[in-house]
């Protein structure tokens, strides 16, 4: 036990903080769970990345798979299982592989995956690359299984972001799906907050306080070029993205007041959307682009509402409590996740937009920022834990919950980036 | 006075005159105290090479205590015992027509941070709202929040949140 916790503490401060930052806990029980053996590659004690670990790990945040143990097993992607062992282990599937060093210098990555019950070949994937891509590769072949066993897309190679406070540093991160492998965006001595992912995957729009008001970026994540799109007179603030990324949704308060705008997500001239005196704030447009979910006080306390995105009329969708905001549509269009507070508590909830039928699914009492994954199944939030800030995603349904656990800092705002292209 | 006026206006000159362009910024001179240019006429100066400092008129600009507007509770009208407060800083303001203020809105850690920043906006407004009334005029005034970003006490106390709710009239 010792010697492993030596060895963790000795990966973890050779690979550097981002590294050390996250690890995964998985809590809850599911409905329908896909019991799944996945053998440890061949070649991976000398491997620099854990191909298997890393995608038990994406399989089981997914709510929908329960890890068998396979200890012990190390096959290659060659050998046909026996598949009888396997079945009285509880596997339905199996994923077997191989992390082979080449010449070159990178590394050649196998996999197959097996239907045990069947005793069928589903299929297997293979990759070149170098190590710096061995997580991705890990994360594409959890996708893999995920699709075959699932049939919805995976979206374990998809990107977060996400801002840190440490002391009186924030830092805007770019992370994989599973928190790991973070990259800071930007790091300013003024906070960053809502930060929020192009559909095209390349830019984040964001309000940053580095000029001591806050004003809106785009920012491109791959080469570090950014644009102020929004610095009217006061505040400028949650930008938010139409989906075929023309288009920016933000509140600003240049006419008195914070207010709806629609601009150009080039920047430019920003067209009025409603106009009243009350709060309007944290805009979020529909999968189809056609409405625009958001929040307003104008009935007294901030309830969340519905416009067409040409303006017009608010339909109000909250009617349960005194205080929801922070909307988040599934992808789909039929759930709405928000923050609703309850007994002076701030609760996640997720509401069924064909019946209206509201359920919170966590039992922290801080959550904050809701954003649902690319494929509508999990849902990622700030909350907080035993006193510290931490990032979570749950299932839908709030049965399973997994904690992507930061080790320094407070750990807030996070969003869920679109599917790789 | 005039004197000293006249030999920092023929200093400038003879220096913008010379082939070396010196970057020279002519010097106003609020606070009575001597200037002198190097080689140039000095008063009173003890020596060839004494320098006078000079101190900007900080003492106008009122410290962080005479800056802050505090809010109740659920709150965003300026309360009449603060007033007073808004007087003093807004004849400072009128007086100096060069003079840029950004009011600052800040909420307690309660609640989401949008919606914070968006109330924090309110109280920024309601003390621009007010300045206003006395006559300063609106393009010297920026209403600006942070929400809950920059609080000024932490912790979750009742004494911490009071603190935190508030209005800074910030001299840019």
């Amino acid at each position: 036990m010792l010697k492993r916790d030596l060895l963790i503490l000795i990966a973890s401060l050779v690979c550097g903080s981002a590294f050390a930052q996250f690890r995964v806990e998985v809590s809850g029980v599911g409905l329908t769970q896909v019991p799944i053996a996945i053998a440890t590659f061949r070649g991976d004690e000398s491997a620099p990345q854990k191909i298997a670990s890393i995608v038990q790990a994406d399989l089981e945040r997914s709510g929908q798979f329960r890890a068998v143990d396979s200890t012990g097993a190390s096959m290659d992607e060659g050998a046909r299982p026996e598949v009888s062992t396997w079945r009285q282990k509880g596997a339905d599937a199996l994923v077997t592989g191989s992390i082979t060093r080449l010449a070159d210098g990178r590394f050649d990555v196998r996999m197959r995956l097996w239907d045990v019950v069947r005793g069928q070949d589903l299929g297997g994937q293979s990759y070149a690359v170098v190590a710096g891509d061995l997580r991705l590769v890990a994360h594409r072949i959890a996708d893999f299984v995920y699709e075959k066993m699932t049939g919805d897309a995976g979206i374990f190679s998809t990107r977060i972001a996400y801002v840190t406070k440490v002391g009186q540093t924030y830092n805007l991160w770019v992370a994989d799906a599973d928190g790991e492998s973070a990259q800071s965006a930007l790091k300013s001595a003024e906070p960053i907050i809502s930060p929020s992912w192009a559909p095209s995957g390349q830019q984040l729009a964001y309000v940053s306080f580095e000029s001591r008001k806050p004003v809106i970026f785009v920012h491109d994540v791959s080469t570090g070029k950014r644009r102020l799109v929004a610095n009217f007179k006061g505040s400028n603030s949650a930008p938010a993205w139409s989906p075929d990324g023309k288009t920016l949704a933000a509140t600003l308060t240049r006419d008195g007041g914070s207010q709806l705008y629609l601009m150009d997500s080039n920047g430019g001239e920003p067209r009025r959307l409603a106009q009243n005196s009350s709060i309007d704030t944290e805009p979020t447009f529909t999968s189809n682009g056609k409405t625009i979910y958001f929040v307003s006080d104008r009935g007294g306390a901030p309830q969340i509402y519905r416009m067409k995105s040409t303006g017009g009329n608010a339909e109000r969708v909250t009617f349960t409590g005194t205080y929801n905001i922070s909307p988040a549509l599934s992808p789909d269009g039929k759930w709405l996740a928000y923050i609703s507070r309850v007994s002076g508590a701030f609760k996640l909830h997720i509401m069924d937009l064909a019946t209206g039928a509201t359920s919170a699914i966590t039992d922290t009492t801080a959550d904050e920022n809701p954003s649902f994954s690319p494929n509508g199944r999990l849902v990622i939030y700030a909350t907080q834990q035993q006193g510290r800030e931490a990032l979570l995603t749950t299932t839908v349904d709030g049965k399973i919950k997994a904690r992507l656990a930061g080790q320094s800092g407070d750990i807030r705002e996070p969003d869920w980036g679109p599917m790789q292209k | 006075m005039k004197k000293l006026v006249l030999a920092a206006a023929v200093a400038v000159l003879l220096s913008a005159c010379s082939s070396t362009k010196l970057d020279n910024v002519p010097v106003e001179d609020k606070s009575g105290t001597n200037v002198t240019q190097p080689g140039g006429a000095g008063t009173g100066g003890v020596g060839e090479r004494a320098v006078t400092p000079v101190a900007l008129d900080t003492s106008k600009v009122p410290d962080v205590a005479n800056r802050v507007v505090y809010f109740d509770y659920d709150s965003y009208s300026v309360r009449p015992d603060f007033q007073a407060l808004i007087e003093t800083n807004a004849k400072l303001i009128k007086a100096d027509k060069s003079k840029k203020v950004s009011i600052e809105g800040h909420t307690d850690d309660r609640g989401g941070r949008e919606y914070n920043l968006a109330l924090g906006q309110k109280r920024a407004e309601a003390v621009r709202r007010a300045m206003g009334l006395m006559g300063v005029p609106e393009s010297q005034l920026e209403a600006v929040s942070f929400g809950k970003e920059k609080p000024a006490v932490m912790g979750s106390t009742e004494d911490a949140m009071a603190k935190n709710r508030r209005a800074e009239i910030s001299y840019r």
